[in-house]
């Protein structure tokens, strides 16, 4: 591995110098100074439930029409409560596909969102749970 | 009594059922009631086991070459374990129990103590924080709640067997107490090991209720003073409070079997090099420096093969956590036990004499050496957590994976590496 680490010359005496919060005054100053609140985190902003929250790679075309494509991230959260219209990551009898959650009464229906799949109905012999709420979709441009 | 008195404390044990499984299972539910077990590192012996694995008759700790015509006919799914999955999960079920209560000693990867005092309606708490870690992260456990930590290891015991307790049991009450105590054997107590039971046998103590009502002098003069504690403990009486903070290690120990037998000098250093470069790290993360070196290096015991077993501790000039130092004294001690002709199975290091760095004894003459060393690690330890672990390493490392362990039944890596995240 060719890579060459440059060092600091050697410190003689390891002397701690106090630091200062107030800048001293060269030149002049910016005038946004007092203005800086720090760098937005998209962390913060994607993810409510740090715990809880798991990230998935899509693969298939099942759900285009709400603009997730093969290959997009999807962010999932466990926290969040699956309601009527929630686009969730199920698990139906033992394997894992994301689908629109519809609650009607008590009849669950999983809707894909491209015509080329069928609505997947969840009858009672079936093992369904919802593993999480797909709370965002990240989708690189190519 | 109307009121409990103030002193009574209420402490919680929250323990994840076959944790590991458990893990495998979230990424896999079609293994949901399906039996799964677990293996150690090199794919050794059975470690977690699902309850379908268990009624199978499938013991802790079994070796897997005993049983892998079994497994096949029963259809058992097997595992290599996966820590990088199960810390990252433990991580998070620990995030969860934290938000219960402030005070929480997390004791190991499956299982933490809580402290609930003052807590009303604990059987409904109690329920709650299993549905939350449940719902929020996907992981069974099992809670038992008990005014000392070893009545609350045996509460949780009787959580976990499965007869309608609803994963939650309360033994505060000092009638439940005298009933559940009875029907614990000694060897079954938290501390109690396995030659301990036998001394308490002999005098016919047998359950954790004989123990209980023991004479503590006596248990003392037999069991120390650990055994003395665990009376108190069994009595209802803290004599192990939580320790909230977690303490620094007293020693840091890395080493793992060779996935095939090694013969070579060469090759074993530089495995050895790998693992004097974990453990120079966990010494730096910890803010501590080390005084010796100890090496190990032994061939398969459970081979029959002429057997090598041997160790060597080099003790530095002052303390360090620089990995070049420490790995030039490990190969140095590696160099003075290995002997040419046996098949190698397994080399380790152990860093103890560990004190705090900024307590560390200088020597005289080396201090320059030692400010230099200490910015190259900082350097390289910020490189490797930007880049990934072992961007940067030392060229005594290699680059030769042989000695690598066997791990070839193991998950992905579904929370900690972008390129094996779940796909569905």
């Amino acid at each position: 591995m060719g890579v060459v680490l440059k060092l600091k010359p050697q410190k003689l005496l390891n002397i701690q110098l106090p630091l200062f919060s107030s800048s001293v005054a060269a030149g002049f100053p910016s005038p946004a100074e007092d203005y800086i609140e720090g760098s937005l985190d998209l962390n913060e902003h994607l993810i409510k439930h740090p715990a809880a929250t798991f990230f998935v790679k899509v693969s298939g075309d099942s759900m285009v029409g709400a603009g997730i494509f093969d290959g997009d991230l999807l962010v999932v959260d466990r926290a969040l409560e699956a309601k009527n219209d929630s686009i969730v990551l199920a698990v139906v009898n033992g394997e894992f596909t994301v689908k629109r959650l519809r609650k009607i009464k008590n009849k669950i229906t999983l809707l894909p969102e491209n015509p080329k799949h069928r609505p997947i109905e969840i009858t009672d012999g079936m093992d369904f749970t919802v593993w999480g709420v797909v709370a965002h979709v990240i989708h690189t441009l190519k | 009594m109307l009121f409990t008195p103030s002193n009574k404390k209420v402490l919680a044990l929250v323990d994840c059922n076959s944790f590991y499984c458990s893990c495998e299972r979230l990424f896999a539910p079609h293994l949901e009631k399906k039996p799964v077990v677990v293996l150690s590192n090199n794919d050794g012996c059975v470690v977690s086991r699902t309850d379908e694995a268990k009624a199978l008759g499938i013991p802790m700790g079994i070796p897997y070459f005993k049983i892998r015509d079994f497994v096949k006919k029963h259809q058992v799914a097997v595992f290599s374990s996966n820590y990088a999955l199960y810390g990252d999960i433990s991580a998070r079920i620990m995030k969860v129990l934290s938000q219960f209560t402030p005070e929480i000693e997390v004791y190991s990867i499956d299982e933490a103590f809580l402290d609930l005092t003052g807590f009303s309606n604990l059987q409904e708490y109690g329920l709650k924080i299993r549905e939350m870690v449940k719902k929020l992260i996907g992981i069974p456990v099992s809670i038992g709640m008990a005014p000392t930590k070893v009545l609350a290891k045996v509460a949780n015991r009787i959580a976990k067997k499965k007869n309608g307790h609803g994963g939650i049991f309360d033994l505060n009450d000092p009638q439940t107490q005298d009933s559940v105590l009875e029907t614990i054997d000694v060897q079954d107590i938290w501390g109690i090991g396995y030659k301990s039971a036998e001394k308490l046998n002999r005098i016919k103590i047998k359950t954790a209720k004989d123990l209980r009502d023991a004479n503590e002098h006596t248990i003392q003069k037999l069991l120390t003073v650990v055994g003395r504690r665990i009376v108190r403990e069994l009595r209802g009486e803290l004599c192990l409070p939580l320790e909230l903070l977690r303490k620094d290690r007293k020693q840091i120990v890395c080493g793992r079997g060779f996935g095939k037998p090694v013969f070579e000098l060469e090759e074993i250093k530089e495995a050895l090099a790998n693992y004097v470069t974990l453990a120079a790290e966990r010494l730096r993360k910890q803010k501590s420096v080390c005084g010796t070196v100890q090496v190990i290096l032994h061939t398969n015991p459970f081979k029959n093969t002429t057997q090598y077993f041997n160790q060597a501790s080099i003790t530095l000039l002052t303390g360090t956590s620089s990995t070049n130092t420490l790995i030039r004294a490990a190969s140095m001690g590696l160099e003075r036990i290995y002997q040419q002709g046996f098949e190698y199975k397994k080399v380790g290091v152990i860093l103890i004499n560990l004190c705090p760095a900024n307590r560390n004894q200088m020597d005289l003459l080396s201090y320059r050496s030692i400010s230099s060393s200490d910015s190259c690690m900082e350097a390289i330890d910020k490189i490797n957590a930007r880049m990934g672990r072992n961007a940067l390493k030392f060229g005594a490392c290699g680059t030769n994976d042989d000695w690598k362990m066997l791990a070839k039944l193991k998950s992905r890596c579904y929370t900690t590496k972008w390129n094996e995240i779940l796909a569905v």
